[in-house]
């Protein structure tokens, strides 16, 4: 059973009927660790040391948070600033995150198709991904292709269920499948 | 024992050793200092001769009382005794025809002379104004209903004085000869002035105090304050009371009363705080020496002798007035428990008594034994009515306060059941029960201050009138529906009784408690609080923020040390609390988190930011990216 650290970053999770679907079907999971950022650090002031031996203990991580301007908000982003410090994530002596898996859990109010070279924002959204997927490599990580809730503004009841059930089965396979196969960029596993 | 210093030592003496303890038994400063009086008086220790010598000190440290009323008086704006003028006039003035007129009718009785009886009667309806207010203060409580109800009276028995002294004279009975006159001791320059300019110089003075009040005596402090010798300043506050009660003397009238009048002048001025520092010492001398003195003439072998009918006339003085004043408690509607303390604490018979004694002694009212039985008397009360004071509060109080709030459950109807309940709307609980309003929460308030309850009403607030210590009230507010109450009172012990309560009644309420300090904070965590809001933390830390900022730091480098400041602080708050029962060990933990708090916060600048923090730092990178060269040029060389 591998131990999950779901790093979650919702400035207004109370607003978010997505990502309460998405984090209700996980959160009573045994050995899901949840970090909800915002609850945490509403002052940004994100404490490394905590986060830091959270990330040492977890085998799989969960970057788990909507797109915001093709990136995630802020507060994620002050801790992949902060937590990921040189000499202990990366750098000379850097080796604490080695083979570790990472992924992204995103949800989009653009389609998928919105996301495509037709699409509005004319890329794929692993294209966006990519400071995400080159963060986890210069951390030695390995980058699992993302989970990823698309349309939310128009997303029924039904399918968002649905995506909740696949979130639960996912990060349920990544617990406790033998081995991983989800490599980036191949969509066969979420099809 | 002779000799101004033998004697300064002596009261010193007695007042370091008897306060202290009294204070330790839960009695007052001012019973410890009667009982000093009584030790070293001549029936015990017999350093000081006679009553003579005490009563000559007491007139002497009279003039404390004129201070003290003068700092009440700074206290009080003229806005807030307008406010209080109802109490003064209807409850002080019935107190005072009443008790009169019950004691007048007892002297009849007995067969006194009327002219005697009514000089007596008048004299003990007043009260003393030092004991009563000095506890008042002592208990924090001249903000409370019960302490309003009892300025009013004393202020109505300090303007009562004035008629009673004009009245004394005309009582002379006829043909009686005048015992050691001495018109200069007791009436001033104005004695031999017909009626008629008596009167308008009464006036004239009363004009005076205040035109100086209003416009003299602001320039005169300006000016002092100017040459920045603080011993001048000290000097013009005290020629401003002296000056004051002077001149009072001299129409006739209560230097208290005049001092007042002037303190209610100045109370809007900027000097108001610094007359206040000033004085303050001074006040709380004369007036230990004045208790001690009264303490000192308590004529012991007269009370041995005539036991019987001066302990009876003292506690049946006392009965008196203190059924006069629940009474008109009662129809005030105080608490029972309140309305007890206003009854028992303004039951003695006052200092002011002594003085009128003395006039009517003169006067040839009274006779020698009969002045002598009175003045013991009085000074029995003034003895007596604390030691009440005391045993009521130990004993009767608490008891009552429990069988209060089952039955006298009016106070306010509270229908609101809120998520959370405030208690105490002043400057802090209004800023929180703002905030919550402001974010969509109405909190159910509770304030015990009715005016400050009607004020806030006019204002739309839903805040209801009730102490928040009783646990019925807390009820009826919701304590059961609600999940969080949040205490803004800045009275500590008042704290400590709400989080008693919510533990034993209302368990399942988180409890969220202001704090004034470290110690306060501690207090309440040994209690098991865990919600503890130091009042100035983030105030404090936020301005050496903002002043770190002026001084040039960048804003979000400052704000990052400041959290972790804060955080610090309150992470050292749960270390140091274990230590506090020992002190010793206290001290050595405090510097020593002092020390750490230093290093820390100077290991932060000097590294630019905490020791384990290289966040957005780039010196390590720049360094290995150095070394990373260094080594590929060093492998290009050896290739070559």
């Amino acid at each position: 059973m591998r131990k999950i650290l779901v790093l979650f970053a919702h400035p207004k999770y109370e607003h978010s009927e997505v990502n309460q679907v998405l984090l209700n079907s996980i959160s009573h999971l045994e050995n899901v660790e949840i970090r909800d950022l915002y609850e945490l650090y509403p002052d940004f002031n994100v404490s490394i040391q905590a986060e830091q031996e959270a990330l040492f203990q977890a085998e799989v991580i969960i970057w788990h948070h909507p797109i915001y301007w093709y990136s995630c908000p802020p507060l994620l982003k002050q801790w992949i600033d902060i937590v990921l410090e040189f000499g202990w994530a990366y750098g000379p002596g850097g080796i604490y995150l080695k083979n570790k898996l990472i992924m992204n859990a995103i949800t989009t109010g653009g389609s998928d198709h919105a996301y495509s070279s037709e699409g509005r924002n004319q890329h794929p959204i692993e294209d966006f991904l990519l400071p995400f997927e080159q963060t986890a490599k210069l951390c030695l990580l390995q980058y699992l292709a993302p989970f990823h809730v698309s349309g939310t503004h128009q997303i029924t009841n039904e399918q968002l269920s649905l995506k909740g059930k696949e979130y639960h089965d996912l990060v349920l396979h990544l617990r406790d499948a033998p081995s991983i196969n989800r490599p980036f960029r191949s969509k066969q596993l979420n099809s | 024992m002779s000799g101004f210093f033998a004697n300064a030592v002596v009261y010193i003496l007695a007042a370091i050793v008897c306060v202290p303890i009294a204070k330790r038994l839960g009695m007052g400063s001012v019973l410890g200092y009667l009982l000093a009086g009584i030790i070293i008086g001549p029936y015990l220790l017999g350093f000081i001769t006679n009553e003579g010598q005490g009563q000559d000190i007491m007139h002497a440290t009279e003039f404390g009382v004129v201070m003290m009323l003068f700092l009440i008086g700074l206290e009080l704006e003229p806005k807030m005794l307008w406010r209080i003028k109802d109490l003064i006039l209807r409850i002080g003035l019935s107190q005072i025809l009443l008790t009169s007129l019950i004691v007048f009718g007892i002297g009849i009785l007995v067969q006194i002379p009327w002219q005697a009886a009514l000089a007596i009667s008048l004299s003990m309806a007043l009260s003393s104004t030092a004991i009563v207010l000095q506890s008042l203060k002592e208990k924090n409580q001249m903000n409370q209903p019960l302490g309003k109800m009892s300025f009013g009276v004393l202020l109505m028995q300090d303007i009562a004085v004035i008629p009673i002294l004009a009245i004394l004279p005309l009582l002379v009975v006829q043909g009686a000869q005048l015992v050691e006159t001495d018109p200069e001791q007791m009436h001033g320059l104005i004695d031999q002035l017909p009626g008629w300019a008596q009167t308008l110089s009464i006036f004239g003075a009363i004009g005076i105090v205040i035109l100086l009040g209003r416009y003299g005596f602001g320039p005169l402090l300006n000016f002092v304050a100017k040459t920045r010798l603080r011993e001048l300043f000290t000097a013009s506050a005290l020629l401003i009371v002296v000056g004051i009660s002077f001149l009072m003397e001299l129409v006739g009238l209560s230097p208290a009363l005049g001092a007042f009048l002037a303190g209610v002048i100045l109370a809007n001025s900027p000097y108001r705080h610094a007359l206040e520092s000033d004085l303050e010492p001074f006040k709380g001398l004369l007036l230990g020496l004045f208790f001690m003195a009264v303490g000192s003439t308590i004529n012991f072998t007269l009370i041995f002798n005539e036991a019987s009918t001066i302990f009876s006339i003292t506690f049946g003085i006392i009965l008196i007035k203190a059924l006069i004043l629940l009474i008109l408690g009662k129809i005030k509607k105080l608490k029972l428990s309140s309305n007890l303390s206003f009854a028992i604490g303004l039951s003695q018979v006052g200092e002011f008594s002594f003085v009128t004694y003395a006039f009517a002694l003169q006067l040839g009212i009274f006779s020698q034994s009969m002045s002598d039985t009175l003045m013991a008397v009085t000074a029995l009360s003034m003895t007596i009515s604390p030691i009440l004071m005391v045993i009521l509060d130990l004993t009767i109080l608490p008891k009552l306060d429990r069988n209060e709030e089952k039955k006298e459950q009016k106070m306010d109807d509270v229908h609101e059941k809120n998520k959370v309940l405030l208690i105490g709307f002043g400057h802090f609980g209004s800023t929180v029960g703002r905030f919550l309003r402001a974010s969509g929460v109405e909190a159910t308030i509770l304030d015990s201050d009715p005016e400050r309850v009607e004020y806030l009403r006019k204002l739309g607030f839903k805040v209801y009138f009730g102490d928040g210590t009783r646990a019925e009230l807390l009820e009826s507010a919701g304590a059961h529906e609600a999940s969080i109450l949040i205490s803004a009172i800045d009275d500590r012990e008042i704290s400590k009784v709400l989080v008693e309560i919510c533990k034993e009644e209302f368990p399942h309420l988180e409890v969220m408690i202001r704090a004034k300090n470290r110690m306060d904070a501690f207090e309440l965590m040994d209690m098991g609080v865990e919600n503890i809001y130091r009042e100035n933390l983030d105030t404090s830390i936020k301005m050496g923020e903002d002043a770190l900022k002026k001084l040039g730091f960048r804003a979000h480098t400052v704000h990052r040390l400041a959290k972790q400041f804060h955080d610090y602080d309150e992470a050292s708050l749960k270390v140091l609390v274990n230590f506090k029962h020992n002190r010793d060990e206290y001290i050595s933990k405090t510097k020593q988190q002092i020390e750490i708090q230093e290093s820390l916060i100077s290991g932060e600048l000097s590294r630019k930011f905490s020791v384990n923090d290289h966040t957005w730092d780039s010196e390590s990178i720049k360094e290995a990216v150095k070394s990373e060269i260094g080594n590929t040029k060093g492998e290009e060389r050896n290739r070559k």
